[in-house]
């Protein structure tokens, strides 16, 4: 069956379309297909998987933002629901905008109760066509995907040249799999295009120029890449929903781009760790060792390792750490996004810690902070956590190509080679020779008789002793602080973005936050609602964050968690006054909208557009 | 705590090896255990096995856990790089510091709380990895750092010095490594230094993961009647399956032994193990058997000693992972990354 209503969305390349489907009933690749198809026109998408944590049987959603003006974030509803799951079938009708649309498999008749007065619904009996078509049970169930993807591209207007060569790009070396699925597809094309109407679907999409040089890719790949090219050579891991994939992409990439041609071995070694805590281990050993290191892991992972990054602090080593941010506590949300793990990772360990912490925004920043971690990690000779999350790691991004200066050099930071000690220079491995809190040390045979040192979890003197004395308790953790000052300069800096006006309203914010902020800064915009944007990048947080908090009275804080731990970190370490903080809190576990944004912000500044402040506040 | 400075000063006659090193090149800071700790004997037989084997000390990275048996690591090769890592995950760091240089000789210094109780998951892990090195556990039974408390490998029934009686089972580490693939495995006694040094040789020249148990008595907290790791106990029911002599290269085979008696074994490097059987018809190549025979002595309240099983052949970690020749904390950009061309193509791929 199929109705419409007078209420439509009308809409060309700019729509959210939402696939409601069964865990493995195989509609991820027809999804991403569909998906793909429109980049290939030349619109922007980024398409969102929302998972169970479960293999097969349990719902599963495929959320895509189509925007031409570019727009990446999620918006907030749906204006198209593929209802593949009869299990989700009333929410997914809820989430369904006023005047949206509802393609359904209409194999089995189902009561007008079933459906909503203001939603236009298109019925398409998938079931029956395939079992027309198809004889073997598996390709009637997977051959549905790709015949709903059909009669979108003909209701929508997507080119199906694209979807033929996409599915040619997909199977690729599987010629066997292309005709059958190239079949359903145009048994689906020729559906939409000769027993439906037409203008059933008022939502278009229209061939752009609008995607350009930018690439399709997801977080944990572009880190994996980051590390390749930062020059990791010791990866050590355990498997943990959403980081495992970025472990397994660094396999790939480097048996790829690692391998000695020559001899066939590999310069890389990648260890599938018994758990989190030797996963961390080694890492510290190799750090220790002098090979640049990392792990990949999310929240829980991190809570075992904190033992040994309070070590990796305090005895001042190397070790790279990407925490792909889940849902938490405790195995909270597993397949679900948040960015929740930021208290437990800047103060990871017992005793006094502060670690350093980059924020990336998308893909390309994955890369970019996953290898300046590496750098970070020689020069500081700490723990650097990358904190992604589970909405960039698991999910195509569009994002700027990634770029490589191949005039850039690793930087080791202070290692003293056997020439260095043979010039007679004082080595004490926990000396200030700089003044920056970074002392200078010395890799495990480098010389026969200079530069041995003992490295413990315990006090030393500047020289290594083991000691038990306040002072030297006192110079070593004070000279972390001094080094944690200095890694100010060295992380990312923040960005800003100013409002088309002067305004007393600041918004901070980072990570995967970014695009929906983007998107909100325009439609508060458009409503006369004028805020400052910093999106923070790293901690420790540089000056350029106490004196946007100083110029704005009131600062928004946006974060993907419930306890507001930017804005804590925020009033503890920089010391604002709370009240200058409002926090805005998103934590159900899907990615923040742009709405959500927005209407939190709305709400919150009444009248808002008052003159700056001249000379600004003190923070 | 409180340290004695040792003196530098070297007598002239001592003997030196053929790097021109004595024995006291080979030494630590001054140990702070108690006097007659048996870990203090296994740092003297380290100490012995490595001048006579003339390793450089510089090219040694030890590392340890935490307790009485992880602070010795300060006490020999004093010219060496050593790390105290967290209780029980020392063969993680170990791990990881060979991934990142497979050309110096890792020497993991452990004790059974460490290595049986708290640690024996990365125990365990490390010996099925095959990583290259020696690993010694300072075997007492009880964790002396904290006074007294049984440890994971008191036999069931021993007494504590407070009079408890332990009720588990022990957690017998040799027969877990044979278990897990060491692929050089033994037992031993601090208070044998003669059958000890060579084994120590033996296992530094081993490529893989070589583990040596070593019972070492606690004299402040389990050397009481009652005990099976007290001196007196472990001297009385001590039964060495074999006598070891190491040889650096073959060419200097002696035939000291007569033929019937002897098995010798081929190492990678080209050293030579020569072992004297004394268990009659005992075969350190065949892990089965080894097994068998350990748990056979262990019934009847028996230490086995000597090495029992040994791989000549074996491979290690880096082999499994067919790792690069050149360390790879050696290795720069050249090596590492893949170039702005490489990027370019792979983004062009990426719509």
């Amino acid at each position: 069956m199929s109705h419409r209503i007078v209420k439509r969305i009308e809409s060309v390349n700019d729509f959210v379309v939402k696939f409601a489907n069964v865990n493995g009933s195989g509609s991820a690749s027809a999804n991403e297909m569909f998906a793909r198809s429109l980049l290939r026109m030349g619109v922007p998408v980024s398409p969102r998987n929302i998972f169970p944590s479960n293999i097969q049987g349990l719902p599963t959603w495929y959320e895509v933002r189509v925007n031409e003006r570019g727009y990446l974030g999620r918006r907030g509803g749906v204006d198209l629901m593929v209802a593949m799951n009869p299990q989700t079938w009333d929410r997914d009708l809820q989430e369904i905008e006023s005047g949206g649309y509802l393609l359904y498999d209409s194999s089995k008749p189902l009561p007008p109760s079933r459906f909503r007065d203001d939603v236009n619904v298109i019925g398409v009996p998938l079931t029956e066509m395939c079992a027309t078509r198809y004889t073997d049970p598996r390709e009637r169930q997977l051959l549905k995907n790709i015949v709903y993807v059909g009669v979108l591209a003909a209701l929508m207007g997507i080119e199906p040249e694209v979807i033929a060569t996409l599915l040619g790009e997909q199977y690729k070396g599987k010629a066997k799999l292309i005709q059958p699925n190239l079949d359903a597809f145009m048994m689906g094309l020729h559906h939409g295009r000769d027993v439906l109407e037409s203008d059933v679907l008022g939502l278009r999409v229209e061939r752009r120029d609008a995607v350009g040089k930018r690439i399709f890719i997801e977080g944990n790949a572009a880190a994996a890449l980051g590390c390749v090219y930062g020059g990791a050579t010791v990866c050590a891991w355990y498997p943990i929903t959403p980081s495992s994939s970025l472990a397994e992409a660094f396999q790939k990439y480097c048996a790829k781009y690692r391998v000695d041609k020559a001899s066939g071995t590999n310069r890389y070694a990648i260890v599938q760790a018994e758990d989190e805590i030797a996963s961390i281990g080694i890492v510290v050993g190799a750090g220790w060792n002098g090979a640049r290191s990392f792990t990949a892991t999310s929240g829980p992972g991190v809570s075992l390792m904190t033992e040994f990054i309070g070590l990796a602090y305090f005895a001042e080593i190397p070790a790279t750490i990407i925490n792909v941010q889940r849902g938490g506590p405790s195995t909270g949300m597993p397949t679900r996004t948040q960015q929740a793990d930021l208290l437990s990772c800047a103060y990871a360990s017992h005793g006094d810690t502060k670690h350093v912490l980059l924020f990336p925004e998308d893909p390309r920043e994955c890369f970019d902070f996953a290898a300046a971690a590496l750098d970070l990690a020689d020069r500081l000779q700490t723990p650097i956590f990358v904190m992604t999350d589970l909405d960039i790691g698991m999910n195509h991004r569009l994002c700027e190509p990634l770029q490589w200066d191949d005039k850039r050099r690793y930087d080791r930071g202070k290692v003293m080679s056997r020439a260095d000690l043979d010039a007679g220079r004082d080595f004490g491995r926990y000396l200030d020779v700089d003044g920056d809190g970074i002392p200078y040390r010395t890799l495990p045979g480098t010389h026969p008789e200079r530069g041995a040192y003992f490295t413990r979890g315990t006090t030393r003197d500047a020289y290594a002793r083991y000691s038990e004395a306040g002072p030297d308790y006192l110079y070593n953790v004070e000279r972390l602080l001094r080094k944690f000052d200095t890694a100010k300069a060295m992380v990312p800096q923040p960005v800003e973005r100013r409002a088309a006006r002067p305004t007393r309203h600041g918004v901070i914010y980072f990570g995967s936050t970014s695009p929906a902020m983007a998107e909100a800064f325009d439609a508060l915009h458009a409503r006369g609602l004028h805020v400052d944007l910093l999106r923070v990048r790293a901690f420790p947080f540089s000056e350029a964050v106490d004196r946007f908090v100083a110029e704005h009275e009131t600062v928004f804080v946006i974060e993907q968690n419930r306890d507001a731990q930017l804005r804590t970190m925020l009033m503890t370490e920089q010391e604002i006054a709370p009240a200058r903080l409002v926090p805005i809190l998103h934590f159900d576990g899907t990615p923040i909208t742009a709405r959500f944004i927005t209407e939190a912000i709305a709400e919150r500044m009444p009248g808002a557009n008052v003159q700056p402040i001249k000379g600004g506040l003190v923070a | 705590m409180t340290y004695i400075t040792k003196p530098k000063l070297h007598h002239p006659t001592l003997p030196k090896n053929t790097l021109g090193f004595t024995r006291r090149d080979y030494e630590g800071k001054v140990s702070t255990l108690c006097a007659g700790c048996g870990h203090d004997s296994i740092s003297a037989a380290l100490i012995q096995a490595c001048w006579e084997l003339d390793i450089e000390p510089h090219r040694v990275a030890k590392l340890s856990g935490i307790g009485c048996s992880s602070k010795t690591p300060d006490y020999f090769l004093g010219n060496s790089h050593g790390f105290n890592t967290v209780h029980g995950r020392m063969p993680s760091v170990l791990t990881g510091a060979n991934l990142a240089n497979r050309e110096l000789l890792y020497l993991g210094v452990s004790g059974d709380g460490d290595s049986a109780s708290i640690g024996l998951g990365q125990f365990a892990h490390a010996m099925r990895r095959g990583v290259n090195m020696t690993y010694i556990v300072e075997n007492n039974g009880v964790y002396g750092l904290t006074k007294g408390q049984f440890s994971a490998t008191a036999d069931q029934g021993s007494k504590s010095k407070k009079g408890a009686i332990n009720t588990d089972t022990p957690i017998d580490l040799v027969s877990l490594a044979l278990q897990l693939g060491a692929s050089y495995v033994a037992r031993s006694f601090s208070g044998d230094k003669e059958q000890l040094v060579p084994l120590i040789k033996g296992a530094l020249r081993h490529r893989g993961a070589a583990f040596i148990d070593v019972i070492s008595p606690c004299v402040a907290f389990n050397n009481h009647p009652g005990s099976t790791k007290s001196y007196d106990y472990v001297r009385a029911h001590n039964e060495a399956v074999n006598r070891l002599d190491f040889m650096p290269r073959r060419d200097a085979i002696s035939a000291s032994y007569s033929p019937g008696e002897v098995i010798e074994i081929t190492q990678h490097d080209g050293s030579l193990l020569r072992l004297r059987k004394l268990a009659v018809g005992y075969d350190p190549g065949d892990r089965l058997a080894a097994m068998n025979h350990i748990a056979a002595h262990e019934a009847r309240g028996e230490i086995l000693t000597g090495l029992l099983y040994v791989n000549g052949d074996a491979d290690d970690l880096h082999g499994h992972l067919k790792t690069v020749a050149t360390p790879l904390n050696r290795l720069g950009e050249a090596e590492l990354c893949p170039g702005a061309g490489v990027l370019a193509a792979l983004n062009a791929e990426l719509v």
